[in-house]
């Protein structure tokens, strides 16, 4: 019960103070929705259904891996942290907690361009669970490797940078631009290697009817990253902040 | 009853030994401070017995736990004020409270009737709906210890409490301290101002260079520097043409006129006044005061150390 309540107060506490503020609430929105009119705006004749699962995907990784990487290092440098890692919780439910509000904010943007989707196309064939366990899946496996960059870096801004050079790659390299079949052979053993591919697969054979795996592989193997990336994560923070 | 146990502890950043083999013990209600100069390996001390710093070697136990081991379970029992405020910017006073109790599981009702409390004890009852970005200095110090205290912790650990606030703020966060103490708390202080050492500690530890060189309490400390008798005369007349004078017929005491009108006379055995009164009178020069001056811990540090008591304070008075 304990533990309960002081998950619940961080989670709230990062919803109050970092997600609900105006600037991240209009990133929020904005962000989806001109990726969604640029993609139309470019492909006039693509049914906007098609390229839902590719927005979606970009909603969630931006949106989450920015967040958690920058709420991390702004509270590391004005150390309200050092509190948080000051309370007799597990590390594990910190970072959960943590973690927690950037799937809800990375959810949230996933679920703008669907909104917008829906004014224009019948989106009643979409494969709803399947759909939000892929999100979810992604929005972990970003915001972790949003908060592995918070670990390494001192500043907001190389937080940013750090971020973007880990996103545009994954963003190239998972399938959304370019059929995974079509990339150069190079490339295609990175391209298993990204968690990004497998939500983004999961979110195509759940959105389009198409995908290179089954959506139980799909989200097998994204859960084994999230796995990974956690306990990466505070592998991490102890290593690197309970010096 | 001892309650703080270290042992042997030893902290490594790469090469620099910040803290070297140091071993003491706190006892039960006990206000124990840890006094030495920037950089003397106090705040890695102090980081390494609150589980935010892992130690290189050596022991640490807090009311028989393994701090090094169970962090989790020692972080139950003790409250920190950090060197640095910790609290969050955005948030008013009385939120940042009851976030500080949530975080130790503390029901809502509860949090909320001891933030209230707590405000009113710290005197920011007013300001407990502004925001923390908007409180002054010495108020931000005093709801980071409030924010310590809210789940009634055992210890409390407080780092370099006083450091950068005005001197008002800084009285009532001493007297805090001591209501503190009166309440049954055991104490960890850690300064570098020696007056508000003597103030506050009943026992402390000088730490230089990650050693600690002395330890033992107020008392014992300045009785072991009281080896010279100091003795501070204020008269009416000028002492400056009798210098020579005075120093030839009194040869035993070491003589130093301070100003026109005072004289320190400083001697291995106590001084009996009335020769050197009586000797005044004959010049025309009345005694109005005879003041003994006692060591001060300044003095104890500079003799154990060797050091200029400006190093230590940061050429920085504390007002008491």
């Amino acid at each position: 019960m304990e533990t309960a309540i002081a998950f619940w107060n961080i989670l709230k506490k990062d919803i109050k103070n970092y997600y609900l503020k105006p600037p991240n609430i209009s990133w929020g929105i904005i962000f989806p929705l001109s990726w969604t009119l640029m993609q139309l705006i470019r492909s006039p004749n693509m049914e906007i259904i098609e390229l839902l699962p590719g927005l979606m995907a970009m909603s969630v990784l931006f949106g989450t891996t920015s967040m958690l990487a920058v709420t991390i290092t702004f509270e590391k440098r004005s150390h309200s942290f050092d509190r948080l890692l000051l309370a007799p919780i597990s590390l594990g439910i910190l970072v959960f907690a943590k973690l927690s509000g950037a799937v809800i904010f990375g959810l949230v943007n996933a679920f703008v361009p669907v909104v917008f989707a829906a004014f224009f196309t019948d989106l009643s064939g979409i494969n709803w669970p399947i759909v939000i366990i892929a999100v979810i899946l992604i929005a972990i496996t970003s915001a972790l490797i949003g908060l592995l960059i918070a670990v390494s870096v001192k500043e907001v801004f190389e937080a940013q940078t750090l971020s973007n050079f880990f996103r545009f790659p994954m963003l190239f390299l998972c399938g959304l631009f370019m059929p995974i079949e079509h990339l150069p052979a190079i490339l295609k053993p990175i391209t298993f290697c990204l968690p990004l591919t497998y939500g983004t697969d999961a979110l195509n054979r759940a959105i389009r009817c198409s995908s290179i795996f089954y959506p139980t592989f799909n989200i097998f193997i994204t859960l084994v990253f999230s796995v990974l990336l956690f306990c990466l994560c505070q592998r991490s923070i102890k290593k690197n902040w309970i010096l | 009853m001892e309650v703080v146990s270290v042992t042997n502890l030893k902290k490594k950043y790469g090469e620099f030994l910040a803290v070297d083999h140091i071993s003491f013990s706190i006892k039960q209600g006990e206000v124990f401070g840890f006094l030495g100069p920037n950089g003397a390996g106090k705040t890695s001390t102090i980081n390494m017995m609150i589980g935010l710093s892992r130690p290189t070697g050596g022991h640490i136990e807090i009311f028989g736990i393994d701090a090094v081991k169970d962090v989790k379970k020692v972080q139950r029992i003790i409250g920190v004020v950090p060197d640095e405020n910790n609290l969050y910017d955005e948030m008013n006073g009385f939120d940042n409270l009851c976030f500080c109790a949530s975080l130790y599981g503390i029901s809502k009702a509860k949090r909320e009737k001891r933030a209230v409390e707590l405000l009113e004890q710290f005197n920011l009852t007013d300001a407990g709906k502004r925001p923390f970005k908007t409180y002054s200095k010495g108020m931000k110090r005093k709801l980071t210890i409030a924010a310590a205290i809210i789940h009634d912790p055992k210890i409390l650990f407080l780092d370099e409490p006083t450091t950068g606030i005005d001197v008002e703020s800084a009285r009532q966060i001493r007297e805090l301290i001591l209501h503190l103490k009166n309440q049954g708390k055991t104490i960890f202080i850690t300064t570098h101002y020696i007056e508000e050492a003597q103030r506050v500690c009943d026992r402390i530890a000088f730490i230089v260079k990650g050693r600690i060189v002395k330890i033992g309490s107020v008392r014992e400390l300045l009785e072991n520097t009281e080896q010279e008798h100091k003795l501070k005369l204020k008269v009416a007349g000028s002492l400056n043409e009798l210098s020579g004078e005075l120093k030839n017929h009194f040869q035993n005491f070491k003589l130093e006129i301070l100003d026109e009108n005072s004289l320190l006379i400083t001697s291995e055995e106590r001084v009996t006044l009335s020769p050197i009164i009586r000797w005044l009178d004959s010049k025309g020069i009345l005694v109005y005061e005879a003041r003994e001056i006692k060591p001060s811990l300044e003095d104890v540090f500079v003799k154990i150390t060797g050091s200029k008591a400006a190093q230590i304070s940061g050429k920085e008075k504390v007002e008491m």
